[in-house]
C-alpha cells in the first residue's frame, strides 16, 4: 500500500461495532470485566485505550515499526524513552539538540547519574570518538533544529549495532512521509507529533515506535508504569490530523523550497540552512537517506534590528514557539524552542541572535514572500 | 468560601471576551506573540495552557495551596513528583500502597537510586523508626488502598517539619472536600483525578497541590521539563466533574455507610473495612482531621468460591478497575490493582483471595443492596 493509501486505510480505525468510518473516542477511565481470571483486551485507560490504540497502531505501521506509544507530549516521550537507562549509563548526543530535550538531560536525567557527550553527529568520527564503555545510545536528530544539520543515519546505525548500542532518533522534522529511520537501522523513532504529524496546532502529543518486540515490552512497561500517556479526546484528533499529512508535507514543503530559494538570493539574508538548498553540506546524505527536505528552514540576517523588525511585523506567518502547522511560524530560536540553553552553550552551537526559523503551513508561498518582502526589503 | 461553592465556580470568569460561564477549551498547541520578548503569559500549551490552567487553579484553591499542577495520569503526577529527589534519596511510604505507585517506585525509580522503606504509617512509631538521614520525604495515602487505614497527617506533618523532609500525602480517597492535606501541614498533595475528582470514570488524569511558592516552582520545573501534561480537552471535563464533588460525595457516602453495615450483618461476610463504621480503628482520628470517611468499603467473604459469584452475578455493580465513579464498581485488589506487589507482602498486609473492594457510586442504596444480595444468595452452578 502507498503512503497516501495507508494513511486513509492503513488503521484498523474503522469502528467494528458500528462501522463508523472514524473510531469513537472512547472517553472512558476503566472497562467491566467478565472472568475473574482472564481479564479483556482492556482493563484501566491508562494501560490501554481503543481510541489511543488506534493511534498507536497508525503511527507503528507508518514508520514501519511493531509496536508504536502516544505520550502526553513530545518532552513526555523523550522522557519516557530515557527511562530505559540507568545511573552510570552514558548517551552520545547530537550537539544542537531541541532545547527541551537538552534540558531534561543537563538538568533532569544528569541528576539521576545519566551522563552525556554532546558531539557534531555530522561527523561519524567525532561520534565514535565520544563513545565510552559506559554509552549504551546515540540521540539524533536530522534535520536538527534549529540549524538543519544532516547526520547520516545509516553510518550512525552502523556504528551503534557494531558496538551494541541503540540508536534513537527524533524524526519531528521529517515525519515518515519524508524519512523513516527504523528502515536504515535505528532502533527507537521520536516524535513530537504536536508538529507535522497531527499538523493543525491544536493539540500536544508525543510518540515512540519500535521495530523490536523485546524493546516494544520495555517501553511498554515504562508508558503504563510512569503513565504519562495521551487523552483520548487529544489522541482521535491526531487520528484526524495524520489523514492529511502527505498532502500537508507536500505542499509545504513546495513553499518551503520557492521561498528558500528566493531568501538565498537577499542581501539582507545572511545564509540560509535548509537542506533542499544544493549548498548545503548535507543536502546529498539528506537526498540518500530521506525523500525530501521538509519544511523548516532557518535564515541568519545580517542585523539584529531588523530581526526585530520582522518578527514584530510578520502577518501572516505567527510569531509563535512550534512548528508543523497549517499556519507559518516564525520563531525566533535563541528566546524560544533554544531558551533553555545557556547562552555559551548556544553561541558554541552556532544559534545566533539574528537567526530566524521558518516553519511553513499553507498558505499561498507568494502571499508569504510578499509579507516577508514587506519588511526584509522596506 | 466552601469547597462546593468555589468548585462550584471554577473557570466561571475566565472568558471575559463572550461571558462564558465555563472556561473554554483552548485545544491549540501554540499561541502569537505580541512581539519580541513579549508573551500573553502563555507560549506553548506543555508550558501551559488556560483551560489546564483554570483546572490547576481550580484544585489549588479546594485544598488551599499556592498552585495547583494537572497530568496525564495520577501515575504520571506521581512519577513527576518523584523528579524532586535525586540517586540516594530515601521515602517513608505507606505500605498498603496502591500497586500502580508500588511499581513505579520498585521497579522505575529504584533502578535510579531511590530508595523506599514501606511502614505501617497508621503506626507513628513504624514511621520513626524506618527515619534514616537520607530520608527526604514520606508519602502517605491518607486513607489507604485497599484496606482503608487511616493515617495522622497532622503528626506526620510534623514530624517531617521537624527532621526536614517533605510531607507528600496522595488524598484520592478522601478529596479536599473530605480532607485537606495542607491544611493539616502536608507539603504537597497529589490526587488521581480519574476518581472522585472528575468523577464519571471517563477521563485519565493526575492533579497536584502545593502549600509554598519554592516547592510549586521546582514541581512547574518538571511538570514542563518532563511534559507529561493533561491535555485541554480531558482539563475541561475534570472541571466539569469538580463542580458536582460535593453532592456526588454526600450521596457516595450515605451509600457506603448503608451498604457497609449491611454487609457487617451478612452471615456470608467474615470481616468489613469501613472507616464511618464506629469500630474502624481510624474512625475517630479521620473524624477529627476530616470532614467524611469516603465511600471505598473492603470487605471479605468467608469462602473464596464467593469471590467469582459477586464479581461477576452482580447487575448493577460492574465489575472493572479503578473507583469514584458515579457508577458502583467492584474489584478484586489480589489480582487487579495490587498484582504488582508480592504475594508474601499481600498476605501480612491482608490483601488476600477472599477481600473484595467496592466503590460505591450514587445509584439508590437500596437497589445496590438488593444487587449484592442477589449474588450472595445465587446458587453455584452444578
Amino acid at each position: 500500500m502507498k503512503f497516501a493509501t495507508q494513511l486513509i486505510h492503513g488503521s484498523h480505525a474503522i469502528d467494528p461495532a458500528t462501522g463508523a468510518l472514524s473510531i469513537p473516542i472512547h472517553q472512558t477511565s476503566t472497562f467491566a470485566q467478565k472472568s475473574v481470571d482472564h481479564f479483556g483486551r482492556y482493563d484501566y485507560a491508562r494501560s490501554g485505550n481503543p481510541t489511543r490504540e488506534a493511534l498507536e497502531e497508525a503511527i507503528a505501521r507508518l514508520e514501519g515499526g511493531s509496536r508504536g506509544f502516544a505520550f502526553a507530549s513530545g518532552m513526555a516521550a523523550i522522557s519516557s524513552t530515557f527511562l530505559l537507562f540507568a545511573p552510570g549509563d552514558h548517551l552520545v548526543v547530537c550537539e544542537d539538540v531541541y532545547g527541551g530535550t537538552f534540558r531534561v538531560l543537563t538538568r533532569l536525567f544528569s541528576q539521576w547519574g545519566l551522563s552525556v557527550t554532546f558531539v557534531d553527529a555530522t561527523d561519524p568520527d567525532a561520534i565514535v570518538a565520544a563513545i565510552t564503555p559506559a554509552t549504551k545510545a546515540l540521540y539524533l536528530e536530522t534535520p536538527s533544529n534549529p540549524l538543519l544539520k544532516i547526520i547520516d543515519l545509516r553510518a550512525a546505525a552502523a556504528i551503534a549495532k557494531q558496538r551494541g548500542l541503540l540508536t534513537i532518533v527524533d524524526n519531528t522534522f521529517m515525519t515518515p512521509y519524508l524519512q523513516r529511520p527504523l528502515e536504515l537501522g535505528c532502533d527507537i523513532v521520536l516524535h513530537s507529533g504536536t508538529k507535522f504529524l497531527n499538523g493543525h496546532s491544536d493539540v500536544v502529543c508525543g510518540f515512540a515506535v519500535v521495530a523490536d518486540a523485546e524493546l516494544a515490552k520495555r517501553i511498554g512497561f515504562i508508558q503504563n508504569g510512569f503513565g504519562a500517556i495521551l487523552g483520548p479526546q487529544d489522541c482521535w484528533l491526531v487520528l484526524r490530523g495524520l489523514k492529511t499529512l502527505k498532502i500537508r508535507m507536500e505542499e509545504s514543503q513546495a513553499s518551503a523550497v520557492r521561498i528558500a530559494a528566493w531568501l538565498d538570493t537577499l542581501p539582507q539574508v545572511e545564509r540560509v540552512y535548509f537542506p533542499g538548498l544544493p549548498g548545503h553540506p548535507g543536502h546529498a546524505v539528506h537526498q540518500e537517506q530521506a525523500d525530501g527536505p521538509g519544511a523548516v528552514l532557518s535564515f541568519e540576517l545580517t542585523d539584529l534590528e531588523l530581526t526585530r523588525k520582522l518578527l514584530e511585523g510578520v502577518e501572516l506567518a505567527a510569531f509563535a514557539v512550534s512548528l508543523g502547522g497549517v499556519e507559518s511560524i516564525l520563531s525566533y530560536p535563541a528566546k524560544m524552542s533554544h531558551a533553555a540553553m545557556p547562552p555559551a552553550e548556544r553561541a558554541t552551537r552556532g544559534i545566533s541572535d539574528t537567526l530566524v526559523r521558518l516553519s511553513v503551513g499553507l498558505e499561498d508561498p507568494d502571499d508569504l514572500m510578499a509579507d516577508l518582502a514587506r519588511i526584509l526589503c522596506d | 468560601m466552601q469547597i462546593a461553592t468555589e468548585a462550584a465556580q471554577i473557570g466561571l470568569d475566565w472568558d471575559s471576551r463572550t461571558g462564558a460561564v465555563t472556561v473554554p477549551i483552548y485545544q491549540t498547541a501554540t499561541f502569537r506573540h505580541p512581539g519580541l520578548g513579549k508573551s500573553t503569559g502563555y507560549d506553548y500549551s506543555r508550558s501551559g495552557n488556560p483551560t489546564r490552567q483554570a483546572l490547576e487553579q481550580g484544585i489549588a484553591r479546594l485544598d488551599n495551596g499556592c498552585r495547583g499542577f494537572a497530568y496525564a495520569s495520577g501515575m504520571a503526577a506521581i512519577a513527576s513528583l518523584l523528579l524532586l529527589f535525586r540517586q540516594g534519596d530515601h521515602l517513608i511510604v505507606t505500605e498498603d500502597l496502591y500497586g500502580g505507585t508500588y511499581r513505579l517506585f520498585e521497579k522505575i525509580f529504584n533502578q535510579y537510586g531511590l530508595e523506599f522503606t514501606y511502614v505501617d504509617t497508621s503506626d507513628k512509631a513504624a514511621v520513626l523508626r524506618a527515619w534514616r538521614p537520607t530520608t527526604r520525604a514520606l508519602f502517605v495515602e491518607s486513607l489507604t488502598n485497599p484496606l482503608l487505614k487511616v493515617a495522622d497527617i497532622g503528626r506526620l506533618a510534623g514530624i517531617c517539619k521537624d527532621r526536614g523532609a517533605l510531607c507528600i500525602v496522595d488524598n484520592t480517597f478522601l478529596t479536599p472536600y473530605l480532607l485537606r492535606p495542607l491544611d493539616l501541614g502536608a507539603d504537597i498533595a497529589v490526587y488521581s483525578g480519574s476518581k472522585y475528582l472528575a468523577g464519571h470514570n471517563d477521563t485519565i488524569c493526575g492533579l497536584v497541590t502545593v502549600k509554598e511558592p519554592e516547592l510549586a516552582e521546582r514541581v512547574s520545573f518538571h511538570q514542563n521539563a518532563a511534559g507529561a501534561v493533561l491535555g485541554p480537552q480531558d482539563s475541561w471535563l475534570t472541571i466539569r466533574g469538580m463542580k458536582t464533588l460535593s453532592v456526588r460525595l454526600d450521596r457516595q457516602q450515605e451509600n457506603a455507610l448503608a451498604i457497609a453495615r449491611w454487609l457487617r450483618h451478612h452471615p456470608l461476610v467474615r470481616k468489613v473495612y469501613y472507616p464511618g463504621l464506629e469500630d474502624h480503628p481510624g474512625h475517630e482520628l479521620l473524624q477529627r482531621q476530616g470532614k467524611g470517611f469516603g465511600a471505598m468499603v473492603a470487605f471479605e467473604v468467608r469462602d473464596p468460591a464467593l469471590v467469582e459469584r459477586l464479581l461477576l452475578k452482580t447487575n448493577l455493580i460492574s465489575f472493572a478497575e479503578s473507583l469514584g465513579g458515579v457508577e458502583t464498581l467492584i474489584t478484586f485488589p489480589e489480582v487487579q490493582t495490587h498484582a504488582d506487589i508480592e504475594p508474601e507482602t499481600r498476605d501480612r498486609l491482608g490483601i488476600n483471595s477472599v477481600l473484595l473492594r467496592l466503590s460505591v457510586g450514587i445509584e439508590d442504596a437500596g437497589d445496590l443492596i438488593d444487587d449484592l444480595d442477589r449474588a450472595f444468595s445465587q446458587e453455584e452452578q452444578p
